[in-house]
């Protein structure tokens, strides 16, 4: 039997499971979260009281289908479910993954759904504590039920911006600000595609957005977040017409829709493209997700589609697996048509809230870029005479993107940075090449002795 | 100003707050959670910030809460750092802002 290993439980990972578990195959699913769903479907602890209604609004259906299906294929004995532990390295192989203790996992097939994580853009201040990203205020709400501070400024772009306003209000939160740095004219160009691609979504959208009412701002330029040694203490920013504002905040979220997170794709030997439409390096792959020798890519990681896309995307990489291993499979057709319109919705996503690069480029010398190390834009730009503007070699000398975050916050700002002072167009400066462990690890549990496992066959 | 920003809570509980008590000390201090708590969100709910930067001015508080950012490594009196957003609080946890001295401890 083929040795099927999945790295994601959330919903790409899941349905890749579901689709290989129905062929037959017994893949192994590691995952760093206790309880599977991923971020978007992020499961509470046990003993939380919260319905799904209550923690995933109008996708309450699809969370419990998605939880239910893997917690059944799980029960059942056809799947082997590792949470709690995270990929480090892959070679030859075998995927070298850590969690309470270390583990060698064999594969014949490795199936990346590793997702996303937020996309952000260093704001003078924001490198104080009790600035986070929009993500984690959502896994706060969702998964904890607190609220990241008393006073809370969301600000950046992207259907999370809107989302998470709405989600905090109805829990009750003090959301003072709303700031979105995507202009009404982008908005529109964008959301005409949107509306067109999945029109019952965009109004959705547009409902909850215009439930936020006048504390929701567009085409915002964020000045900086002011501090003292507690945090926050306001957020000074321009509207659409350049007048100037102060809000008193305790908390600021920031983000600008997502990142597909390439670490283990491309330590696994995948190659990677500038995608113009997303702004970012997104790995190469076949209509199937197919992106090396054995590796499959589905999901956020591969392209950013949302929750509905990766449900797609994880049935047909567990597809082209099948198709490669010769086995029976579903015929993938009608799914790759929907994953094209969804394709279709997310570059209309795209347009509408995009990525502040002039802004970015232009940022004052002061500004912290890489929040793990505290290096300013101005230490980049003065490393560039020196590293010329590629930005391996900029973050050799410079350091940015050699933090504990290994460049997952800052390569996008980074980049945009060297491409401004270079003159060239971010695709010109390069992508950050990732290296080995995924996540820092203790040099102790490096060296422990490792259980050996082979994905798909019982233990 | 803000008064003694690193001595008051954080967080704001909104829900979910019917749980079982959890006693842990921080720095020293004893400190109480809720049953299902991240390490994360039960010190952000007494305090300010985790622990200080080591590259600047600023508190640390976490900033992913999804294990990417490696913002919230905190210490632990007997040993292994950990990382506050991802690790659930468990009873009697000793927890430090800094590592104990001596360190690098001597190990066996």
């Amino acid at each position: 039997m083929s040795r099927v290993l999945i790295v994601g439980a959330g919903p790409a990972g899941i349905r890749a499971a579901e689709t290989l578990a129905g062929a037959g195959l017994h893949p192994v699913v590691v995952d760093e979260a206790a309880r599977a769903g991923g971020q978007i479907y992020r499961r509470p602890p046990e003993g939380f009281t919260r319905p799904p209604e209550k923690l995933y609004g109008s996708e309450a259906a699809k969370a419990r289908a998605l939880h239910g299906t893997f917690d059944a294929l799980v029960a059942e004995g056809r799947i082997t479910h590792l949470p709690g532990r995270s990929v480090l390295a892959l070679r030859d192989g075998v995927a070298y993954v850590l969690g309470e203790t270390r583990e060698e996992i064999r594969h014949d097939r490795l199936i990346l759904a590793t997702g996303a994580t937020d996309r952000l853009a260093p704001v003078p201040g924001w490198q104080a504590g009790g600035v986070y990203s929009l993500g984690a205020a959502q896994i706060a709400l969702k998964t904890q039920g607190v609220a990241l501070g008393r006073r809370i400024v969301l600000a950046g772009t992207g259907p999370l911006l809107t989302l998470l306003a709405s989600q905090l209000r109805a829990a009750g939160a003090d959301v003072a600000a709303v700031l979105d740095t995507a202009p009404w004219r982008a908005q529109l160009s964008g959301g005409v595609g949107m509306a067109l691609a999945q029109p019952l979504v965009t109004v959705r959208g547009l409902r909850l957005r215009a439930g936020l009412g006048r504390v929701y701002h567009a085409g915002v330029t964020l000045e900086r977040i002011e501090t003292d040694d507690g945090g926050p203490t306001a957020i000074i920013w321009r509207d659409g017409r350049g007048r100037r504002h102060e809000t008193g905040c305790d908390m600021v979220g920031l983000g600008w829709h997502l990142r597909a997170d390439g670490t283990l794709a491309d330590i696994a030997g995948a190659r990677f493209d500038w995608d113009g439409a997303f702004h970012q390096w997104l790995p190469r792959a076949d209509a199937l997700g197919r992106a090396g020798e054995g590796l499959y890519l589905a999901g956020d990681g591969l392209r950013i589609l949302g929750a509905d896309g990766a449900e797609l995307a994880g049935q047909v990489a567990a597809i082209a697996c099948l198709q490669d291993l010769g086995q029976p499979h579903p015929d993938p057709a009608p799914l790759l048509r929907r994953l094209a319109r969804m394709r279709r919705f997310a570059e209309g996503m795209a347009r509408a809230f995009p990525w502040p690069a002039e802004a970015v480029g232009a940022l004052p010398d002061d500004t912290v870029v890489c929040r793990c190390e505290g290096v300013r834009a101005g230490d980049l730009r003065t490393t560039l005479p020196l590293s010329g503007p590629e930005a391996n070699r900029a973050k050799s000398l410079g350091r940015v993107g050699m933090g504990r975050c290994q460049g997952r916050y800052c390569q996008l700002a980074g980049a945009e940075i060297i491409a401004a002072a270079s003159g060239r167009p971010p695709s010109e400066v390069g992508r950050l090449r990732a290296q080995p462990p995924a996540r820092p690890a203790p040099i102790g549990a490096w060296l422990s002795e490792a259980t050996g496992q082979c994905a798909g066959e019982a233990d | 100003m803000r008064a003694a920003g690193l001595s008051t809570g954080r967080l704001v509980r909104l829900a979910e707050t019917a749980r079982a008590p959890v006693g842990f000390t921080f720095d020293g201090e004893a400190l109480t959670g809720l049953e299902g708590d991240t390490v994360l969100t039960a010190i952000l709910l007494s305090r300010g910030a985790l622990r200080a930067a080591e590259f600047g001015p600023e508190a640390r508080a976490g900033f992913c809460l999804m294990g990417a950012c490696q913002d919230c490594w905190l210490w632990q009196e007997e040993g292994p750092r950990l990382r506050a957003c991802s690790t659930p609080l468990a009873q009697g946890m000793r927890l430090l802002s800094a590592a104990p001295a001596p360190w690098p401890a001597r190990s066996a």
